[in-house]
């Protein structure tokens, strides 16, 4: 019999839909993996299996758990399951642990609330998971505060609060996109250990095609609130019958080299950086004195004009603090900007405005990077101020249209605010925001990172286009190594502030000479890599 | 989204509740203490013993007090009082208290430093200490009341201001802006104010409450309003030795204080969903 049978879920939130008859199933000891895009649904499936769903949800339909229908339970009873039975594994390692509570209270928690033993129990219980998530008691003692950790260290505490009872059903909901690649394989190998030593199921949700594909047997597509596929991972994947699925599996499949080889010939530089430092003083950490860290160590580098860089690292790499130097933002302690072979760094007043012009940026988050008491046609008209004499109301109001249009936005979305766009949409605005001075170069911090597999390829697309016509150069910022291989011509990668590798992207990426360039790659989920891993264990072992 | 396009068309153009509710109560204050300046049942300060502590009446419409003055009288004449004496007050703190508060914000190191040690250094005398101080100087008074009330609100907003606004600084919309080669009195002006009226307006209205109080502790030891001149602090003061005797004297100022703060909050309120775009037009 099946452990989780799902039939014909629906939610609604007041008059929407947000699910809408929902059936899967899940054998005992099997793992499900649900992906799609923002808004698809996927949490709110699993937020309805685990009845948290929000006060204004209302359900419909049959959840079976062990034999038994969970949406028929009272809440009390649904207290004890939750936990003990069924367990769940947040997006946001920060926000899932109460930065108040030692990780150890916080496992033990778990312990607790199902009365399976006194605090010293509990504790030597919460010792034991932690260990298992490797998080040694030498290392990590239970008085620690997740503050103390890092990322991928949070998230093994969050997963040891989820298992520490041993839950037959795991709901991992995009357990390793806030972590850096290196942490996030080792996090799905840990997920996969623990899933073979405690027999549990897993349901994996994820937006990462590649991420699902390496560790679920079953693959569930949503879309709009509905499964539009379901299948086997290998033979789902490799007869993809719903257009939407194929738009998708396009989208994650196969992104090297969309870029047309290097342009030859032109060879001017636009940026030059040579010998940054730059240094921050953090705040104390545990009982040693705040001492300063190296964020950036002597970095150079040279953007060709029409060429796209790629700069990638993980998280505290430095990448960003790069970025904030070369858009003079940040003042470093050492080194030379050269934009356009004039000295950045030393321009004041009116000539820096005047450099400024040349380099623009767009920022990683859609929904932060404008104001929302502004109309869209002033925000993307603000970069106008740098220009001397201040361009006329009329000459701005001619820039803002034709910069819309560059972005594929109308004339008319200039008299609308910010939230009336989508996170694809807002990231047209802010490109158009780049453009409005005719910049030479523009700076993309993880500028494709937040937005969905699709919408992400329609961005890349037009950054390509705005290249071609405008002969404009890139830094492209990005922790995503599959979409900097399809997007650049040149790389760079950062370590703890240097830059350990650069390279042409083709070369970089197929034989990668530094160490830490070889194991990000390796670490980097790719879906087709995995596929062929996967397909190779269907024939070997064809499961039912 | 889904929404019908008729239904849309009508919402738009409704406005906050909280809006028209607070904005009829303050313009019925309002309307109240102007009308007191030209005309006023009787006249405020004339003392007739016969009549003291008179139960309400058609003559006396809310009574009289312990000295026979006309409480309904009282209440109009101090109803110019306290509110000019709150609005100043308030006033003052937010012209003096938010450019400080912007400022600490957008430049940390040395003046964000100056600017909080000058607030600790205000927080550390209370207003009735200042107002004492400045009486000593130049004598008791509405006036200076005003002024000892006004400095005390002064590191309330300052505070206020900077905690919200470091918040906005870190936002990639001010780092766009500092692309746009704009500087921080700009920026501070376009991007943080603006998004950090809510907070302010909401402390402006808490602050507007308890200037009111503060003129009404000033009036009782006597270093706000002189009397005659009526205010609503005073008269509030001044009930309380009669609590047991006539309840009225204390209520009718009280419930007037309570409604006036009211009104302002939903004022405030009101005025700060229908400063946001987000809410302008229904989701």
């Amino acid at each position: 019999m099946a452990l989780l049978e799902v039939d014909n879920l629906a939610v609604t939130i007041g008059a929407t839909a947000v699910l809408n008859g929902v059936s899967f199933g899940l054998e005992r000891g099997g793992v499900l993996g649900i992906v799609g895009e923002s808004g698809a649904g996927k949490t709110m499936t699993a937020l309805s299996i685990m009845r948290l769903l929000p006060a204004a949800a209302a359900a419909t339909g049959r959840i079976a758990f062990a034999g038994e229908d969970l949406t028929a339970l009272a809440e009390p009873a649904m207290c004890d399951r939750r936990g003990r039975m069924l367990a769940m594994i947040f997006q946001e390692p920060m926000s899932a642990l109460d930065p108040l509570k030692t990780i150890g209270r916080q496992v033990a928690e778990t312990v607790f609330a199902h009365h399976r033993g006194n605090r010293r129990e509990a504790l030597a219980l919460a010792r034991e998971v932690l260990d298992r998530v490797g998080l040694p008691a030498d290392r990590f003692p239970l008085g620690l505060y997740p503050h103390e950790l890092s990322g991928g260290q949070r998230q093994r505490v969050v997963i040891a609060m989820a298992v520490v009872l041993r839950p037959q059903l795991i709901i991992a909901d995009e357990p390793t996109s806030a972590l850096d690649v290196t942490a996030q394989a080792r996090i799905l190998d840990l997920l996969r250990r623990l899933l073979v030593d405690h027999g549990a199921s897993l349901i994996l949700i994820s937006h990462d095609l590649a991420v699902v594909a390496a560790l679920a047997d079953r693959v569930a597509i949503m879309k709009d609130g509905a499964i539009v596929e379901t299948g086997a991972t290998a033979h789902l994947f490799d007869n993809l019958r719903h257009p939407y699925s194929r738009t998708l599996f396009a989208a994650a499949s196969s992104r090297h080299r969309q870029r047309p080889a290097a342009r030859a010939g032109d060879a001017t530089p636009i940026l030059t950086v040579r010998g940054i430092v730059r240094d921050y003083r953090p705040s104390r950490f545990l009982f040693r004195p705040a001492r300063h860290v190296r964020a950036v160590d002597h970095v150079g580098l040279t953007i060709h004009r029409g060429e796209s860089v790629g700069l990638v690292g993980e998280s505290g790499s430095g990448k960003s603090t790069l970025a904030r130097v070369v858009l003079a933002l940040d003042r470093p302690l050492q080194g030379e900007v050269f934009l356009d072979g004039v000295d950045f760094l030393a321009s004041r007043g009116r000539r820096l405005r005047d450099l400024r012009r040349h380099v623009q940026a767009v920022f990683q988050d859609p929904y932060g990077s404008f104001d929302p008491r502004r109309k869209v046609a002033n925000l993307v008209a603000e970069p106008c101020h740098l220009e001397v004499p201040r361009p006329s109301a009329a000459e701005r109001r001619r820039r803002v249209a034709a910069a819309l249009a560059a972005v594929g936005l109308s004339e008319a979305d200039g008299d609308k605010y910010p939230h009336e766009f989508s996170g694809g949409q807002r990231q047209r605005l802010a490109i158009a925001r780049a453009l409005i001075t005719n910049p030479s170069l523009i700076v993309l911090d993880e500028a494709v990172s937040a937005l969905d597999a699709s919408i992400r390829a329609q961005i890349l697309a037009l950054l390509a286009d705005l290249n071609e016509r405008l002969n404009l150069s890139y830094l492209f910022i990005s922790h995503d190594l599959a979409t900097v291989r399809a997007v650049t011509d040149r790389v760079a990668v950062m370590q703890d502030g240097r830059i350990v590798e650069e390279g042409a992207t083709e070369r970089v990426f197929a034989h990668p000479r530094h160490p830490y360039t070889a194991a990000l790659l390796a670490a980097t989920p790719d879906l087709d890599r995995v596929l062929a891993v996967r397909r190779g264990e269907a024939r070997l072992a064809p499961s039912g | 989204m889904s929404i019908a396009p008729t239904a849309g068309a009508a919402m738009r153009r409704r406005l906050p509740a909280s809006l028209l509710v607070g904005g009829t109560i303050t313009a019925a204050v309002v309307a109240v203490a102007a009308v007191s300046l030209v005309w006023t049942p009787h006249d405020p300060t004339a003392i007739v013993i016969a009549d003291r502590l008179a139960p309400p009446s058609a003559t006396h419409w809310l009574g009289t007090d312990h000295f026979g003055r006309d409480v309904a009288s009282m209440m109009m004449a101090g109803a110019v009082n306290s509110i000019a004496v709150a609005l100043v007050a308030v006033a003052i703190g937010i012209a003096v208290g938010v450019p400080l508060g912007l400022a600490a914000a957008a430049r940390p190191g040395w003046l964000d430093q100056t600017i909080l040690r000058f607030n600790d250094v205000v927080f550390a005398f209370p207003a009735l200490l200042l107002a004492v101080m400045i009486t000593a100087f130049a004598g008791p008074g509405a006036v200076n009341a005003i002024v000892a009330i006004g400095i005390f609100n002064i590191p309330v907003f300052a505070k206020l201001i900077r905690a919200t606004a470091l918040g906005q600084w870190t936002r990639d919309y001010v780092l766009a802006a500092r692309l746009a080669g704009k500087g921080p009195v700009l920026i501070s002006a376009e991007h943080v104010l603006p998004n950090i009226l809510n907070p302010l307006v909401v402390q402006a209205t808490i602050q507007f409450s308890l200037a009111i109080l503060a003129e009404a502790g000033l009036s009782y030891v006597g270093l706000g309003s002189q009397p005659p001149a009526p205010s609503w602090g005073r008269m509030l003061a001044d009930a309380q030795t009669m609590i047991a005797i006539a309840p009225r004297l204390a209520i009718v100022p009280g419930v007037a204080i309570i409604v006036t703060v009211l009104g302002l909050n939903l004022l405030g309120d009101g005025l700060a969903d229908l400063l946001d775009p987000k809410l302008r037009r229904p989701r």
